[in-house]
């Protein structure tokens, strides 16, 4: 007999049996360990269930909990017990209740039997692993616990941190180097009898009893004083979550686990009948010689956990609602909002949507509608153009937005006589671009030619909206990109900004552009601004336009005058 | 944690659980399997009134997911369904004539058989037009979710509810008994919910879908919610709040996320919209006894609408549901 198997069983004890036979036809003699947590009815069953197994024994029991002690004397007990019975064997493999053999057991002896001197178990030190519960590393090993962490937490903590600020640190037993690693191993018979015949085991025992997780670390640290050749990885499948919690496999993880030619994968669902009735599975011909290949696992669980801390960027959802102070990324992707620019320019929407390939919105905050680009009563998703419902959550509204167009790059329309309830979101949002071209909204009041005290009382109206959103773009909690010129500087060179949005726009350098938007006739702008001036308000947004603009020979025609450099 | 506030919610549930207790009365015991019921066992809570037409295909459809035990209560139908039901091999019924507003829109009497019957097992409590999507429930019953949720220490499960509804007029989706609603009610709106939190109880607030847009746009904040929590954990402590919207002890409506990570969910597919809708809208309104009285219904019998636009998504399964983000796979892989 070359590999024997030491099982530790607690529950689902149907599907243990099923397992042991496995390993037993395959011709290993198997140990079980049962917890001592199994009702004397269950157990006495189980026992008679395998009774016509001659090569199956039953150690002394222990009561197991998660992470402590006893799942290291259980394993003890079973190899001692093991080695007894059957003292020539070459490897002793390391299983569970819910182990499930995925190739035949005789692959796995071969393999084995080719690698006689080698020790799998994953062994690594604490500085080489991410992936420690709790946040201890290092110190699992310098701390002691007496207290069980999933019963006791309270306790666990206030100990750990009483520790912690006494400065107590407890001396690692000479020669040992803590390791850690999956507690599912396989080792030779010679290093498990080395282990247990140690003189110094007492020392050992007692050190690691007040370890925390003794049973990822005992074998993994004491491999390294008797192994002459570690292979620091699991023969198991067994993948673990960020809570510290064994993945489980399903029916719908068949071929996953084919593929991925382990021998043995843990945990598997007690249920999952098709599992049970397809594994073991004989590689064909070649196959047989295949080495383990678990990365395509790897990955599954990763994104899993992946998922489940980080989450997809910019989803609101009964699952996910981040506070929103937490996140700087409060959309999907990157937009823009640009504000101003379609009332310097006449067609802007049409033109930016040509040039860039985006979608242009219009004023998606205007007071009677969401003028969505194709100006339709609805919008991806379903969102509908109606103010009222926007207005009800204008956030989740542009939120939303983004998500449902995720791919494609979003633009809109925005000023100060729209809704501004979005201004603080979209300031903090590291996925805004927004461009100013402040007191441009002077533009259409300016065309509008009405009565000029209602002008008056209306522009200053818009300033102060407008002053109070620009006050929030230059305030230090603003994560958005953001670019504001006034009107009079921006007509002076309304080449430099449009080429920076239409550039953010397309996510790559444009070539410089030639086919460029008309600009609105601003011929009387100086005067009018000159005339509110005169009627006590203070234009200050749109900067210094001189009240003698007809004159000022670079907007006389503003027909593309700037384009000539 | 502000104790006076955690008290007054502990009193708020009390009184309810003394309530429901008081509501049993109205309860009489039309046929009772529940010796049936093993430890272990998934169990199914809904009140229905006048449903028959639907509840041949609604307890195909939760079998077919692993509910071992459903536990309803009849609300005085006249249609033939309370017979139906208790001639169903894994059905316990219970039957009232008493007004289903005044036992909070029939939780009162859900909640006190949850606490006789519910306590340490998996309860998923579900209205007869809401089926229940959660991820890989193509491939893993509803109990492969309970041992995962049980191994993650999570006692309660997030869904939103989707409104789905035909490419026509939703008069022209007839229904047939025994049929599958969404053969023709398959599209629903995939981004247009609105979520807020309830501070108080902890729990989202969702409203939005075509129920929204199309009969509340005017006035959003009476627009129904959609945030439910259908599947927990039972304890005979627990209970609803309204609907299965909130629950208590608070800590249960925690069932999102707040760090950015998605917590696993589900949806539950709302097939209000096929052509009994009319019908039932003139009918629940006139009796008054749902949610603010009935005006939810009131507003629907307006007309019959057409729902669907160019925007809308026609169901594949629930995979195509946890891409748009209307569901999650959290760390379940």
């Amino acid at each position: 007999m070359s590999v024997g198997v030491i099982m530790l069983v607690h529950t689902a004890l149907d599907r243990a049996e099923q397992a042991i036979r496995h390993w037993v036809d395959g011709g290993c003699p198997v140990v079980v360990h049962v917890d001592q947590k199994v009702r004397p009815a269950d157990y006495a069953a189980f026992v008679g269930s395998l009774a016509d197994l001659p090569d199956v024994r039953f150690c002394k029991r222990h009561a197991c909990d998660w992470g402590t002690w006893a799942l290291v004397e259980a394993t003890q007990s079973a190899a001692a017990h093991l080695l007894e019975s059957f003292p020539t064997l070459q490897h002793i493999y390391l299983a569970s209740g819910s182990c499930l053999p995925l190739r035949p057991v005789p692959d796995l002896r071969d393999y084995l039997a080719a690698r006689p001197e080698t020790d799998f178990i994953e062994s690594t030190t604490t500085a080489d692993v991410p992936w420690t519960v709790g946040g201890l590393d290092e110190e699992r090993f310098t701390l002691r616990f007496p207290f069980s962490w999933r019963r006791q937490r309270k306790l666990f903590d206030f100990y750990v941190r009483l520790q912690q600020a006494v400065g107590y640190k407890r001396r690692i037993p000479e020669n040992v180097v803590p390791h850690m690693g999956s507690q599912w191993w396989c080792l030779t018979g010679r290093t498990v009898a080395a282990i247990l015949n140690d003189p110094k085991r007492t020392v050992y025992e007692r050190y690691f009893r007040k370890v925390w997780i003794p049973d990822e670390s005992y074998f993994q640290s004491l491999v390294r004083l008797h192994s002459t050749k570690v292979e620091s990885r699991s023969l198991t499948l067994s993948k673990f979550d960020y809570q510290g919690k064994p993945h489980i496999f399903y029916d719908d993880h068949k071929a996953l686990l084919r593929r991925s030619a382990c021998f043995v994968a843990r945990k598997i669902w007690p249920r999952a009948d098709v599992l049970y009735d397809s594994f073991p599975v004989a590689m064909s011909g070649k196959e047989q010689f295949t080495e383990p290949n678990p990365s395509a696992a790897d990955r599954i669980f990763a994104q899993a956990v992946e998922r489940r801390t980080l989450g997809r960027p910019g989803l609101l959802m009964q699952s996910r609602f981040p506070s929103s102070d937490r996140d700087n990324a409060m959309t999907a992707g990157p937009y823009s909002v640009l504000q101003g620019l379609g009332d310097v320019f006449e067609g802007f929407e049409e033109w930016l949507a040509k040039t860039t390939g985006a979608t242009v919105h219009g004023h998606l905050f205007a007071p009677d509608r969401a003028e969505f680009s194709g100006r339709g009563p609805l919008f991806a998703g379903g969102l509908s153009d109606n103010a009222m419902l926007r207005d009800y959550n204008p956030t989740n509204f542009l939120i939303n937005l983004i998500w449902n167009t995720r791919g494609t790059h979003q633009a809109f329309q925005f000023g100060p006589r729209d809704t501004q309830d979005i201004n603080w979101m979209v300031a903090k949002d590291t996925d805004a671009r927004i461009s100013v071209v402040s007191g441009a909204w002077m533009i259409p009041l300016f065309k509008a030619r009405q009565e000029f005290s209602d002008l008056r009382k209306e522009a200053a109206r818009l300033q102060q909206i407008e002053h109070e959103h620009l006050k929030i773009l230059r305030s230090p909690y603003t994560n958005a990109r953001v670019r504001v010129q006034s009107l009079a500087e921006f007509v002076l060179a309304p080449m430099d900004m449009l080429q920076l949005i239409v550039d953010e726009m397309s996510e790559q350098t444009h070539p410089r552009l030639t086919d460029v938007p008309q600009m609105a006739d601003l011929t009387g702008l100086g005067a009018f601004l000159q005339d509110l001036r005169n009627q006590g308000m203070h234009p200050f947004l749109t900067g210094d336009f001189p009240a003698n603009l007809e004159r000022d020979s670079t907007l006389q025609t503003p027909r593309k005058p700037y384009l000539v450099r | 944690m502000n104790i006076a506030q955690s008290y007054l919610l502990r009193l708020q549930r009390k009184r309810w659980k003394i309530r429901a207790f008081r509501k049993r009365r109205e309860l009489r015991s039309v046929q009772d399997r529940t010796g049936a019921i093993r430890p272990g066992n998934i169990l199914l809570f809904a009140t229905f009134r006048n449903e028959d037409i639907r509840l041949p295909y609604f307890f195909d459809y939760y079998r077919k997911l692993g509910v071992d035990h459903f536990l309803l209560v009849d609300n005085d139908s006249s249609d033939g369904g309370g017979d139906y039901a208790a001639n169903q091999p894994d059905v316990s019924l219970w039957s009232t004539d008493a007004g289903y507003g005044n036992a909070r829109f029939g939780i009162d009497w859900l909640t006190y058989l949850q606490s006789r019957y519910a306590d340490g097992h998996w309860a998923l409590t579900v209205d007869v037009d809401e089926f229940f999507v959660y991820p890989f429930c193509d491939t893993r019953p509803l109990a492969a979710l309970g041992d995962w949720l049980d191994a993650s220490e999570v006692r309660s499960f997030g869904t939103i509810m989707l409104d789905m509804y035909p490419k026509e007029r939703v008069s022209t989706a007839v229904y047939e008994r025994g049929t599958d609603p969404f053969a023709m009610a398959n599209w629903f709106d995939a981004g247009n919910h609105m979520i807020s939190r309830n501070k108080r109880l902890r729990n989202l607030w969702i409203q939005g879908g075509p129920r929204a847009r199309a009969f509340f746009a005017d006035r959003p904040a009476k627009a129904p919610a959609l945030n439910k929590i259908p599947f927990v954990k039972w304890s005979k402590r627990y209970t609803y709040v309204s609907s299965t919207h909130m629950i208590l002890p608070r800590g249960l409506n925690l069932v999102y996320d707040q760090q950015g990570g998605e917590k696993t969910s589900g949806v539950l597919l709302h097939a209000k919209f096929i052509n009994i809708f009319g019908d039932r809208a003139a009918q629940e309104a006139a009796r008054a006894e749902h949610y603010q009285k009935g005006n939810e219904y009131r507003r629907y019998t307006q007309d019959d609408p057409i729902l669907w636009s160019e925007w809308s998504h026609q169901y594949v399964n629930w995979r195509q549901l946890e891409g748009l983000g209307l569901m999650s796979k959290g760390n379940w892989a």
